[in-house]
């Protein structure tokens, strides 16, 4: 398991190299999140994330051992960048490593459900009518809440 | 040391010391990002703190209110208004996250 909170852009393919070393994983799922032009109707100049250091990387954790508990997966990475972002930068890396591509897929996305949702991270966008913080949105909710009470398959 | 010895302990105090966090939004319409403040006896779990910060008026007042979606962490962990909260305590108040 590995998690890094960074300012720094990070190399996709370096970190899916690293997760290969072990002989038993037939399959990493990986999902990349990238700064958007436009969100709610505005162009975005530049996107500024903030977050809550210490409870960050103790959320990030939470989460990824949660999913460890849900799915029998083998390896974990999460990279969330904070600070200043510019349309197309990469913002958060999410991989998981298991024997079959069953797990690795639900548990990557169980991992961005709840990472939108239970991570200390806020978005604020820079638009052509000044700053403003982005709001958190219902339907993020909704795809968290529908891991509840529902069996690992 | 044993949570009953810790509880003795806070007793004997005369003031329990909390820091108070503030993020995003909530950061900047408070004018602040963190303080230190001593918990009044009668404040005992997370939701009566923001009560008796909302009685600073002002934003205070408009930016804690009940109906705003405000959330709470209590030592770097999601808590709910009815979450002890005691000396030594970090106490974060911040709106629904946006990352990812």
């Amino acid at each position: 398991m590995n998690i890094r909170v960074q300012t720094e852009d990070f190399d996709v393919g370096a970190e899916l190299a690293a997760m290969r070393g072990d002989r038993a994983i037939g399959a990493i799922a990986c999902f990349v999140g990238l700064v958007r032009d436009v969100n709610d109707g505005s162009v975005v100049a530049e996107l500024t994330l903030e977050h809550y250091p210490g409870m960050t990387e103790k959320a990030l954790a939470d989460i990824v051992a949660q999913s460890k508990e849900r799915w029998d997966i083998m390896d974990v990475r999460v990279i969330h960048r904070v600070g200043r972002l510019h349309p197309t930068d990469q913002i958060v890396f999410v991989a998981v490593a298991g024997a079959h591509r069953g797990e690795a897929f639900a548990a990557c996305e169980f991992i961005m459900d709840y990472l939108k949702t239970q991570a200390p991270f806020w978005k604020k966008e820079q638009t052509p009518g000044g700053e403003r913080w982005v709001d958190a949105r219902a339907s993020d909710d909704a795809a968290a809440q529908r891991w509840h009470g529902r069996e690992a398959s | 040391m044993d949570s009953s010895d810790l509880e003795k302990g806070l007793a004997r105090a005369n003031t329990a010391l909390v820091t108070v966090l503030y993020f995003a939004r909530l950061r900047e319409a408070l004018g602040r990002d963190a303080e230190e403040l001593a918990l009044p006896s009668e404040v005992r779990t997370a939701g009566a703190l923001r009560d008796l910060l909302r009685t600073r008026g002002g934003a205070w007042e408009t930016e804690l209110a009940a109906a705003k979606p405000v959330r709470i962490a209590v030592n770097q962990s999601m808590a709910s208004g009815n979450t002890p909260i005691g000396g030594g305590d970090e106490i974060a108040f911040f709106p629904p996250v946006t990352g990812g």
